[in-house]
């Protein structure tokens, strides 16, 4: 390996971690206290700025209190970093690590932004262009479920063991449900590889929004394919979404650290930085769910088709520049998917711990497994036949009905668990 | 894979399997096996074995272990930390793990040091064209592409056993949920 090709993945590692994904951190929480407070009528933190009264002028320059989550940052790092004396101080110091560090491995997977061309040679904004993107993913984040796991065992104390177990659990149901949910778009793709993934999208129409390219039927001689498979696509993007709030600890699944049953959950013996890496976890992973989802099911990086050729065109000097408008289109998507992440924690009130189980088990799991087949069914049908087709149809019409007439059976008899 | 990672992995499972046998705190056991598959799914991941790799790692790491441990934490084990270490067994563990290093330096010895031939991916690419096109084609690129491979000799090569692991499986799913069901009652 030569000199140039380090110092390149060097800088991708640096620049698409450091630079790009971990800035998006503290931004999310300014969005999140201001957002929050436009939908609760409140001002928000509006006041921090650049003190320019410090420094003689007749005005401090606060630009709507952007600097507001560096104030925040500098708060927790002033803050006294307190270990209690019954921790087990081992994995109380290991467990924040644990949590964030996976979050951000998983950057190292997500295409940015097409090529960025340097005399001829084209390089792709994705640290590693690996050929199982999703699968890496999903392996990685499920480590950080160790993190808040340990971080409820050692700290020796109530509420944050049920914390720690209470996550455990829902981490590995939805875990689950996000593998599977997922399969369907990954049999339309045929690819494991998210750079190409994206590279489909831009060119043959979002699997959400195939208006274009050879997802349109009057471009590919009829063929509805595309269209029909919009509606095990939108099954897929709801559970999957579902799943990533869940998987992410976020307010309609945020039972782990539920402020009026267990103080602050996991995390109640931590303070300072530590406290702070826990925040830095979630929201990171936050941002590696949004851009996962804008990744699988909004295009990515892509414009569609006349913005992405226009901008594969554009130059400066020898520099081919389209990868860096590419890569503000990405951010923008991330940025408004997790506005949503937003205003659906301060729309949906907390689930109950039973409902949770409930929602990932019995009804995510199934309709998963079905929409996989339902998926199945769609790109298999040109090649089926009629009759085939019918008979899937037939048969998977048996099964849900089935499985639905059980639920309905099974849910006089149960009673609610609770962890 | 360069010689340095494969060492630097090679330690990490080594270290960590030697944790999960030396650690008297289960908890700090189980991370330590955790830390040994993170290591064997580098190893893997080096031999050009992704899928592999990631499946260590998605379903040992991720979720076989993460039970586990949600187990030992349940059961809040305090005297496992108490019990102090008896000989007989720690002896018993080194004779056999002696026993299996002379038979493995036995059987190393004899086996000659061929050199490294890379895959011929061209001739593959043409002995998979007829069967999928997909993969042939990455193959022609000089890409292994590890996924297609496995679930090509998965659902075309071993399609029958297959269906059958699935139906054992599901037999045993639906064996825990009726037997727990009727501890409950």
């Amino acid at each position: 390996m030569d000199l140039v090709t380090l110092l390149v993945i060097l800088a991708k590692v640096v620049g698409l971690t450091f630079v790009v994904v971990l800035p998006l951190v503290p931004i999310s929480v300014y969005f999140e206290r201001r957002f929050s407070a436009i939908i609760q009528d409140r001002v928000g933190p509006n006041r921090v700025g650049i003190p320019l009264t410090l420094l003689g002028a007749k005005k401090d320059f606060s630009f709507f209190g952007l600097v507001q989550p560096m104030a925040d940052g500098l708060k927790l790092f002033l803050k006294e970093d307190f270990t209690p004396s019954h921790v087990n101080k081992a994995f109380y110091w290991l467990a924040p690590a644990l949590t964030v560090v996976p979050a951000l491995v998983t950057v190292c997977v997500v295409p940015f932004g097409s090529d960025i061309i340097v005399n001829g040679i084209g390089y792709k904004l994705v640290i590693a262009d690996l050929d199982i993107g999703p699968l890496f993913v999903f392996a990685i984040s499920s480590l950080s479920v160790y993190g808040i796991t340990l971080a409820g065992w050692s700290s020796n104390s109530k509420f944050p063991f049920i914390g720690g177990v209470r996550s455990t659990a829902q981490m590995i149901s939805y875990e689950i449900a996000l593998g599977l949910s997922v399969v369907p778009v990954l049999l339309y793709y045929g690819d494991l590889n998210l750079s190409n993934i994206v590279e489909q999208q831009s060119v043959n129409g979002w699997l959400l929004l195939p208006l274009w390219g050879n997802s349109a039927p009057w471009n590919n001689g009829g063929d509805y394919t595309a269209w029909i498979f919009w509606i095990p696509a939108m099954i897929a993007f709801v559970i999957f979404t579902t799943s990533v709030f869940a998987e992410t600890n976020r307010m309609p699944f945020d039972l782990p650290e539920c402020e009026t049953e267990l103080v602050g959950g996991y995390h109640t013996e931590y303070s300072s930085m530590k406290f702070a890496m826990f925040f830095m976890g979630e929201y990171a992973a936050m941002v590696i769910g949004s851009s996962l989802v804008v990744t699988l099911f909004l295009g990515g990086w892509s414009l569609g088709p006349w913005f992405d050729t226009w901008a594969a065109g554009l130059k400066i000097g020898s520099v081919g520049i389209g990868g860096l408008l590419n890569m503000s289109v990405f951010m923008a998507k991330v940025v408004a998917f997790i506005l949503f992440f937003i205003l659906v924690r301060w729309t949906v009130p907390r689930f109950r711990y039973d409902q949770l189980m409930r929602l990932g088990w019995v009804i995510f799991f199934e309709a998963a497994l079905i929409n996989v087949f339902l998926a199945a069914l769609v790109i298999a049908a040109p090649q089926f036949g009629t009759l085939a087709t019918a008979a899937g149809l037939a048969l998977l019409a048996i099964v849900t009905g089935t499985l639905v007439w059980v639920l309905k059976v099974s849910e006089k008899k149960s009673a609610p668990i609770s962890i | 894979m360069p010689l340095a990672l494969f060492w630097f992995f090679a330690a990490v499972m080594l270290i960590g399997g030697l944790a999960v046998v030396s650690l008297r705190n289960p908890v700090a056991s189980a991370l330590s096996m955790v830390a040994s598959f993170v290591g064997l799914a580098g190893l893997f991941i080096g031999l050009n074995a992704f899928f592999v790799g990631i499946i260590q790692i998605l379903v040992y790491a991720g979720a076989i272990m993460v039970l586990f441990i949600f187990i030992i934490m349940l059961l809040d084990l305090k005297t496992e930390e108490k019990r102090a270490p008896k000989l007989a067994p720690a002896l018993g563990g080194l004779g056999i793990v002696l026993a299996f290093t002379i038979q493995l330096i036995g059987v190393l010895s004899q086996t000659p040091n061929k050199s490294h031939e890379p895959l011929d991916l061209v001739a593959a690419s043409a002995s998979m064209a007829g069967r999928s096109e997909g993969i042939a084609s990455k193959l022609k690129a000089g890409h292994l592409p590890d996924v297609n491979l496995i679930g090509d000799t998965l659902f075309n090569g071993y399609n029958f056993p297959l269906q059958i692991i699935g139906v054992l499986l599901l037999v045993s799913t639906i064996g825990v949920v009726v037997l727990s069901k009727r501890q409950a009652a």
